[in-house]
């Protein structure tokens, strides 16, 4: 790693880190490129140390919005905890339905999110 | 029963695609239980910890896991989730929405190309 990877690592991990925070996200999205591009990681080590800084993420940025009175506690340890039975299925469904049908239907599901979420703010 | 398959939804989205899980939670908070986004993100970010740490422990028992690259874009990221959330607390609770609806859209570009 040269100054420039360094410099990059740094200024994508806070990208990742305002946008956690703005978002609710862990910020995966941007920490898991930047291991790769960055930190010369394979996909597989990238995701592995993406979920180090997510945890520290999640964890400081809730203790902060806690602080706002903005986390309802209960309801987030109990999607925390039960989670592990999804990522199960998950991993299930990878290996059962093709890569590209699975990326393409979450897009779909994203694209009705951003629908519903637009109309419930009134955006739309 | 609905955050049962909020967790389960997200759980799945992370096994899948290796994130945490956050782009499913805070929607479905806000469209199923009737959360405010500001609540709705603030309460994803504690399950999203929770998820995450679970995760990167079955990673770390593989080896997998680079602890100081990590440490390098989760120290400045760290100082970035504390100016994220006092943004949004300066922000109205629209404008929070629009933010997430642009992410939504973004978040299905990457999975489509």
């Amino acid at each position: 790693m040269d100054a420039l990877d360094v410099a990059g690592l740094l200024a994508l991990g806070f990208a990742a880190g305002v946008s956690g925070g703005l978002l609710g996200v862990g910020g995966g999205i941007l920490f898991v490129p930047a291991l790769v591009v960055f930190g010369h990681l394979s996909q597989l080590e990238a995701v592995a140390t993406s979920l180090v800084a997510v945890v520290l993420v999640g964890a400081v940025g809730a203790a902060r919005q806690r602080e706002y009175g903005n986390v309802r506690l209960r309801d987030g340890l109990v999607i925390g905890v039960l989670a592990p039975i999804g990522v199960l299925a998950g991993v299930a469904l990878a290996n059962a339905v093709p890569e590209r049908a699975l990326e393409l239907s979450f897009a779909a599901v994203q694209l009705g999110f951003a629908w519903k979420l637009a109309g419930n703010a009134g955006l739309r | 029963m609905r955050l049962a398959a909020i967790a389960t939804a997200a759980g799945a989205f992370s096994g899948l695609f290796g994130v945490g899980g956050g782009t499913i939670i805070v929607p479905l908070l806000v469209l199923w239980l009737g959360y405010g986004h500001r609540e709705a993100t603030g309460t994803s970010l504690a399950a999203i910890a929770i998820i995450a740490a679970l995760a990167a422990g079955a990673h770390a028992a593989y080896g997998s896991v680079e602890l100081g690259k990590g440490l390098l874009v989760a120290a400045p990221a760290v100082a970035g989730v504390l100016a994220g959330t006092a943004i949004q607390q300066r922000v109205s609770e629209r404008a929070v929405a629009g933010a997430f609806v642009v992410l939504m859209l973004v978040s299905a570009a990457v999975l489509v190309f």
